[in-house]
């Protein structure tokens, strides 16, 4: 496991002082992804190069498997770093090593005997689904099998911590889903705490257990993906879930914005709404999905019936969360009115 | 030198001139391979030295790389004729006496270093930061980062650095004839120059062009067989069984197998 503790990071000095980082506290649990969204600008790349050790903490701790790395000299920070794997962005591959002598590299580094070292390659490459591309050149590979030779190499020194810095960032939908479900075969094999940073939230559902958005330095919003999503007014949730664009509600229909909640909602939910209310139930627009097992997602309805309160109630029952939208100023003339 | 002139009694004759010129190129090979071992032993360090000096580097010092800084820009802004008169109680020092080869190995080997050492700094400059990264958090020491994430990425541009280097070291070993170094530059000048021969000045100059051509043209081949994307069509042209030497038909075979590349690349 790994644990961030008070991290933070200025650069600069006196007036040109400038907090990157400002007190950051993260813990990812063994056969964890966590994932970290924020951005640009929001100290992202910062905190990857802090917690892979490259950049120094001004204060705060790095913390993996109870030893706290970030305090070693510069000669046990290199050993330490060798417990942290990381994933770069697409381009971390040497132009004039081939797949095999790439993943080889922090082998070579440590001082692996030849022999050992390609026993070792051999069966990285192969877990990585590449053991026919061992004497190919960067050059002759796709983007996502060079990001695939990037994680061989990253596994090289069996970590317990994988650090993915924009690792699918630049990658097309295909090969970003197959990186993604490698990620999490291997985050099941080798019980890896996986910090993922990114800034696409689609990967985010697709990878994470739990999520964090970085914004200014700190943290401002974290939690379970399941469970950020099930809270209708989580910033974060809806971030990660965006509403589109719904279809113009009838006349005379109030329209309502429903979210799925942590319980499960039947999958007739609309027709047994309409049943329960007896009235028309109009779907305006939804996008739903299960994610590791769950039914998540959002719907916008519109509702033919005066019977607000019953609207609401009935959707509670089904296991939604509802908002009516523009309520607030019909609630407000409404009270004026009762007045 | 007599600087006699006459454009009949000190000519050579046309059978002699091989004789003339062959220690000569003999000299000039010896002086430009031994500057250009100092050189190449010295600039690559010290080129990597000031490359990781500089902000963002290994070793950021801002002060240190000011200071080598601006002693390779001395370096490189005499003129090699001055720069050679210049330090000559330095060369004196060193080897003993201010003429012959010895005597040339040193201004052109300080010209040399000082010329290449820019050329590995901007090699380096041109080699992604994130191999650097990628080398430090796989647990690379300093001397690991520079030699597998550095200067072997920046490998085939410091080969053609080296060739521009070689070149511009056959050049200056004729300035250094002057002072009786020997070799082609020397020839060149008291016979050609200062005795207006013209069949030994036309002599040299076509030497001289072979010479640098063949240089160009070997410097050329390695930096394609060591830049990959280039090295899998030249591997393909050798692994040809012998087949006719001529060079049409293997040209032939050349575009298929960069077209196969390319297709398996996308």
């Amino acid at each position: 496991m790994i644990r961030v503790d008070q991290l933070r990071k200025e650069f600069g000095h006196g007036a040109q002082r400038a907090v990157v980082l400002d007190g950051l506290d993260l813990s990812i649990e063994a056969r964890e992804i966590s994932a970290v969204v924020g951005p640009s600008g929001a100290g992202k790349s910062t905190l990857a190069q802090c917690v892979s050790l490259l950049e120094r903490p001004t204060s705060g701790s790095v913390i993996v498997n109870g030893d706290v790395l970030s305090e070693l000299g510069e000669r046990e920070l290199r050993v330490a770093r060798r417990r942290i794997g990381t994933i770069f962005q697409s381009d971390g591959l040497f132009s004039r090593r081939t797949a095999a002598a790439n993943v080889a590299l922090p082998l070579e580094y440590l001082g692996v005997t030849a022999a050992e070292s390609r026993r070792r390659v051999g069966e990285l490459l192969d877990r990585v689904g590449l053991a026919d591309k061992a004497v190919h050149y960067p050059h002759q590979l796709s983007g996502g099998q060079r990001q695939r030779v990037g994680i061989a190499r990253a596994l090289a020194l069996r970590p317990s911590v994988i650090l993915s810095d924009e690792a699918t960032s630049g990658l097309d939908p295909d090969a970003t889903t197959a990186i993604v479900e490698l990620l999490k075969e291997l985050r099941d094999d080798l019980d890896l705490s996986i910090l993922f940073i990114t800034h696409e939230m689609d990967t985010v559902l697709q990878i994470a257990d739990s999520v964090s958005r970085l914004d200014h330095g700190r943290i401002v919003e974290s939690g379970r993906v399941l469970e950020l999503l099930a809270q209708p007014n989580s910033s974060l949730g809806r971030a990660l879930q965006p509403r589109r664009g719904h279809e113009p509600a009838p006349t005379g229909a109030t329209v309502w914005e429903v979210t799925y909640g942590a319980d499960p909602v039947p999958a007739d939910w609309v027709g047994l709404l309409a049943a329960g209310l007896d009235t028309t139930v109009s779907l305006l627009g939804a996008s739903i999905e299960t994610l590791r097992g769950a039914t998540t997602g959002h719907a916008t309805i519109a509702v033919s019936t005066p019977r607000h309160d019953l609207v609401e109630v009935e959707l509670r029952l089904l296991g939604l969360d509802a908002t009516r939208v523009g309520s607030e100023d019909l609630l407000a003339l409404e009270s004026e009115v009762a007045r | 030198m007599s600087g006699v002139a006459s454009d009949t009694g000190f000519n050579v004759p046309v059978a002699q001139i091989p004789a003339l010129l062959l220690p000569a190129l003999g000299d000039t090979l010896i002086m430009v391979g031994i500057v250009m071992t100092i050189v190449l032993l010295v600039g690559v360090p010290l080129g990597s030295l000031i490359h990781n000096l500089a902000p963002g580097g290994l070793f950021e010092n801002r002060a240190a790389h000011t200071v080598l800084s601006w002693v390779i820009s001395i370096g490189r802004s005499l003129p090699f004729l001055i720069l050679m008169a210049a330090i000559v109680p330095f060369t004196r020092f060193v080897t003993g006496t201010n003429i012959g080869i010895p005597a040339a190995v040193v201004p052109m080997s300080i010209a040399g270093i000082a010329f290449f050492t820019r050329i590995v700094e901007n090699s380096l400059r041109s080699v992604p930061v994130a191999l650097t990264r990628v080398a430090r958090s796989s647990g690379a020491s300093p001397i690991q980062i520079i030699r597998t994430a550095q200067l072997s990425e920046a490998v085939p541009s410091i080969i053609g650095g080296l060739t521009i280097n070689t070149i511009a070291m056959i050049e200056y070993s004729a300035i250094a004839g002057t002072i009786g170094a020997g070799g082609i530059g020397y020839v060149a000048v008291t016979y050609g120059y200062d005795r207006f021969d013209n069949g030994v000045m036309l002599a040299t100059i076509v030497v001289l062009v072979v010479l640098v051509a063949t240089v160009q043209l070997l410097g050329d081949r390695l930096v394609r067989a060591t830049t990959p994307h280039a090295a899998a069509a030249v591997l393909r042209l050798r692994r040809r069984p012998s087949g006719p030497s001529s060079s049409r038909p293997s040209r032939a075979t050349e575009s298929p197998a960069t077209e196969s590349t390319t297709r398996s690349a996308s």
